[in-house]
């Protein structure tokens, strides 16, 4: 491996974009057409780069791959960065999404374009650093930030409401992140360092684990979201502009699963072990309830929106399950669920375009005059069901062994959300596009443009090949996931011999 | 005799910054009176090069040591301070004196009383003795309420400096009530010679009753709560640029005095001023997040900032540690500079007419008719607010570290709630100029406040990368009192 920082130069790439456009002027065709083509090349080389990090990337190590570690502000704090097998993946899905985000919005943002592709290319800055910091300071400087650009994001290319879904996206999540970073200082005070790695190798107290555990999980909870504290996902997700749909469904989402990995479960095992039967709980209400609230959704975003707060129970149930199975099928439900919900905004993106609107009882009957885009919404939909053979498949079904491993009649009710996503989703996608096509608005749609089927056809690519063949997420992830769940397994088993002792 | 000549040299070596200051301003109010009324801005000039070489003196000679019987201190931490406080008053002087004609500040009165106000702070900061802490704090005060009511024929300007001058002498004899006691009770006003006389009496109730009457009497000289009535309606009837610079050096002053008197005077009682501290630094965020929710005038939305940021800058106090000490004096950098920052901006709104304006609701629509103003009032309002990778997040990280090596662990989940709410009237600017549609086109911002706000969004953005040094300097400055 030679010395050359690859994780900085990834995260920091799109920053060299945004200079450029700051060089532009967007009046006129060509102004238009000059930043798109630097946001799309920006990412795209952001994206190649971010390849040689899979491609160098040493699959049997556990600990911290290409790390760079320099003193920053002090008080211990530092510019740490690393990946390994848990965080290495969704650096590779942050940069995969971004050029389909800037593709998607080629023709569908008409005005303030470069404001815009900056801060989409800010935004992409900022998640690549969170899944590479190893100082759980500049983790929370990342994590936090990416607040900003999302906000503006919402609040000006959204759609009506979008004043008040920017507001409650930032609130929200500011709230839950604030007592993280109380937690954080506590951390600090306890373990003298913010290096992660050196924090992965200290044992907090157990008291001080619950409180801790319990700070994180406010915030992880609500990024996740996890019921209760969903509410502001449909909303951000309906007034958000199709490209900030993507990122929030295909990256921003998996920060909270990424956190509760990386923090949670194995910096305060005692506590995730203690709250675990909560998590289940909140996971299985997560799973049936928003399955069912998604049923009756009238708007096509929104029902999209509720799916992913259930498919997000998978995830929180896979990981606190904390067993191989659970924790593998996590991730990878993460990355699946990545681009399939990507994906589904995008196909919600393409006819919105058309017609502009989302309301589900304004469509029908597409397939006649879109055959491809049915062909597409199809592929996606049965992955967001789950159906085997789709890259849906794997991780809802890791997930529920997992579960079914740790507390059989949470599998149980967990498992019957597979059936209420068939019904929901085969019914959207039924009243959307098959049916006679009769309402007269939708006649003169026609078939995915070139453009569009550059968006969707790698998408469908990934989630069959994935769903066939989904060992290359599994090698990368295998080795950290093993080591991750024995350091725990190890610790709560440590803490249960002393408690009996003491009895 | 050698002695005491030699004891004057050596005093007076160490004032040097303070005799410039002093001096300076009587000769510059003599080139005033001389040259008439017209020499408002040569005075400023004038101005602005004594308060920069008073600036220049104290970085190029860092002196320690007590002068004139130990009654002032010059250390780390004065050092610090005094050029923090002189950075403010020269930078809210400049934009004064850039915009006198427009903003009607040509009296050549107006740079005078600011220096000497400042020469105050100086005192202030380096005050090693209740009888200089007051002596200094009234100089300071009695040339701002001069400053408020500069405007002498505008109506809300002069109710302004009346209220301030009210309100300020009651706190003012607040204050000398509770130090007579501490006087009484201790039997000395020198600081180190209180906290020996407290070590070896112990704490009498009498003193307590001081200490809190002396903690007011600061708070209401930093704008905290519940000693805050007057901040909203001075910032707001009060010049811009004197808001400007009531906003900066004086907070800047006090805070540094404040830290001062109750880390070595009464250290040894700190228990006591510890908890009252903790409350006024709970009421200051909380009455600041929720009282600037209703505001449509920026000037009073940013007076309740100033009182909830001055609750978190408390919170490094509180904590009454090192990292306490350090996280305070960054706080309080950090905020200067975005203080004088958002007043650069509001400074240059102005319809196109020339009318000012104070309305949130004219910022409408600013992302599009003026895009660099709006990006950078975005980034000092998310600042403000503390989200990261700004400057102000980290202003707060480093007083929260300190409050949870202190394990205040109620004031500061009280603390980041409140800093919740607060963001949600800073998010209300930023919705207004990039969501709204245009109302009110502004006037292009003159050369000289572009700068500032410039330099000040700089500030913001580029702490993350270099604020290692400050936090360098703030610990060399903490440390001088510990």
């Amino acid at each position: 491996m030679t010395g050359w920082p690859i994780l900085s130069t990834v995260t920091f790439l799109p920053l060299v974009g945004v200079a450029l456009l700051l060089l532009m002027r967007e009046d006129g065709a060509n102004g238009r057409r000059n930043i798109l083509n630097i946001s799309l090349a920006t990412t795209v080389v952001t994206f190649l780069a971010s390849l040689f990090i899979w491609y160098h990337f040493d699959n049997s190590n556990v600990g911290f791959q290409f790390v760079e570690s320099h003193p920053w502000l002090g008080t211990g704090i530092g510019y740490r960065v690393g990946v390994d097998g848990i965080s290495m993946l969704f650096v590779i899905l942050s940069t995969f999404l971004m050029p389909f985000c800037i593709l998607a919005s080629w023709n569908a943002i008409e005005h303030r374009l470069k404001e815009y592709m900056i801060a989409f290319l800010i935004l992409e800055v900022l998640m690549v650093g969170v899944f590479v910091s190893l100082d759980i300071v500049l983790f929370y400087v990342f994590f936090e930030a990416g607040l900003i650009p999302m906000f503006i994001i919402i609040g000006v290319w959204g759609g009506k409401d979008r004043v008040y879904a920017s507001y409650k996206f930032f609130l929200y999540t500011l709230l839950g992140s604030v007592l993280m970073m109380l937690a954080i200082m506590a951390m600090y005070w306890d373990a003298g360092t913010t290096d992660i790695s050196e924090l992965l190798k200290h044992d907090f107290p157990p008291q001080m684990q619950m409180w801790l555990w319990l700070a994180f999980f406010a915030s992880f909870a609500v990024k996740m979201p996890m019921w209760p504290v969903h509410t502001w996902l449909p909303d951000a997700h309906v007034q958000a502009p199709t490209a900030g749909s993507v990122i929030l469904a295909g990256i921003l989402l998996k920060l909270g699963g990424y956190g509760l990995l990386r923090f949670s479960l194995p910096m305060f095992p005692l506590a995730s072990d203690y709250f675990a039967p909560m998590v289940y709980a909140l996971s299985v209400i997560a799973i049936i309830y928003t399955s069912l609230v998604a049923m009756m959704q009238e708007d096509i975003k929104k029902l999209i929106a509720y799916s992913s707060v259930a498919h997000m129970g998978y995830v929180t149930l896979g990981i606190f399950a904390a067993n191989t199975q659970g924790v593998q099928g996590a991730i990878f439900q993460m990355i699946s669920h990545g681009f399939v919900s990507g994906a589904l905004f995008l196909c919600v993106g393409v006819v919105y375009d058309r017609t502009h609107t989302r309301e589900i009882a304004a469509y029908g009957g597409l397939v006649n005059n879109m055959p491809k885009y049915a062909v597409a919404f199809m592929v996606f939909t049965m992955a967001n069901v789950g159906l085997p053979g789709t890259s849906g498949f794997i991780g809802e079904f890791l997930t529920l062994i997992g579960a079914f491993r740790a507390n059989t009649y949470v599998a149980l009710f967990a498992a019957t959300g597979v059936i209420l996503s068939a019904g929901y989703a085969l019914w959207l996608y039924r009243r959307v596009v098959f049916g006679a096509l009769e309402k007269d608005s939708l006649k003169g749609l026609v078939d995915l443009s070139g453009r569009e089927k550059l968006i969707l056809y790698p998408l469908i690519a990934a989630t069959i090949f994935f769903g066939v063949y989904p060992a290359p997420i599994f090698d990368v992830t295998a080795a950290s996931v093993d080591h991750l769940v024995q350091n725990y397994s190890a610790a709560v088993e440590a803490a249960h011999k002393v408690a009996a002792l003491v009895n | 005799m050698d002695n005491f000549a030699e004891i004057l040299i050596a005093s007076l070596h160490l004032t040097t910054p303070e005799l410039m200051l002093g001096l300076g301003a009587l000769a510059l109010l003599m080139v005033g009176v001389f040259a008439g009324e017209r020499s408002g801005s040569l005075v400023t000039t004038l101005a602005l090069a004594l308060l920069v070489a008073a600036l220049g003196w104290i970085f190029l000679n860092p002196v320690e040591g007590l002068a004139f019987g130990g009654v002032y201190k010059a250390d780390a931490f004065s050092r610090y301070f005094k050029m923090a406080a002189l950075f403010a008053a020269i930078v809210s002087l400049f934009m004064a004196g850039t915009r006198a004609k427009a903003e009607n500040l040509t009296q050549f009165e107006f740079p005078v009383l600011v220096v000497l106000a400042t020469l105050g702070m100086m005192l202030m900061i380096s005050a090693n003795n209740l009888i200089s802490v007051y002596m200094a704090l009234e100089l300071q005060s009695l040339a701002l309420y001069v400053l408020a009511a500069i405007n002498r024929d505008n109506l809300r300007a002069t109710e302004a400096g009346l209220k301030y001058f009210v309100l300020g002498a009651l706190s003012s004899g607040m204050m000398l009530y509770g130090m007579s006691l501490v006087y009484g009770f201790t039997g000395n006003t020198g600081f180190a010679e209180i906290a020996a006389a407290l070590t070896a009496g112990g704490h009498s109730l009498g003193l307590v009753f001081g200490l809190v009457f002396v903690l007011a009497g600061f708070a209401f000289k930093i704008s905290a709560v519940p000693f805050h009535m007057w901040t909203p309606d001075v910032y707001e009837g009060a010049p811009t640029p004197v808001t400007a610079f009531f906003a900066g050096a004086p907070k800047i002053a006090a805070i540094a005095m404040l830290t001062r008197i109750a880390l070595t005077a009464f250290e040894p009682v700190h228990a006591d001023w510890q908890q009252v501290i903790v409350f006024i630094s709970i009421a200051s965020m909380v009455l600041g997040s929720f009282a600037a929710i209703a505001q449509s005038n920026i000037k009073r939305l940013m007076a309740y900032s100033s009182i909830g940021h001055m609750g978190y800058a408390l919170v490094g106090l509180a904590a009454h540690n090192q990292t306490g000490v350090s996280g305070l004096i960054t706080y309080m950098t950090i905020y200067m500079a975005m203080t004088l920052g958002s007043f650069a901006i509001i400074m240059s709104m102005r319809t196109q007419d020339g009318q000012p304006t104070e309305n949130i609701s004219d910022l409408a629509g600013l992302s599009k008719s003026n895009p660099f103003m709006a990006l950078i009032l975005t980034l000092l309002m998310f600042s403000l607010a503390g989200i990261p990778p700004l400057a102000g997040f980290f202003a707060k990280y480093f007083v929260f570290v300190a409050a949870i090596e202190a394990k205040l662990y109620a004031l500061s989940v009280i603390g980041v709630l409140a800093s919740v709410v607060g963001a949600f009237y800073y998010l209300r600017v930023i919705k207004v100029m990039w969501f709204d549609a245009p109302k009110v086109s502004f006037q292009p911002s003159p050369a000289s406040l572009k700068l500032v706000y410039g330099l000040s969004g700089l500030f913001v953005t580029a702490y993350v990368l270099f604020g290692g040094m400050l936090g360098t300097a703030a610990d060399v400055a903490a440390k001088a009192l510990f």
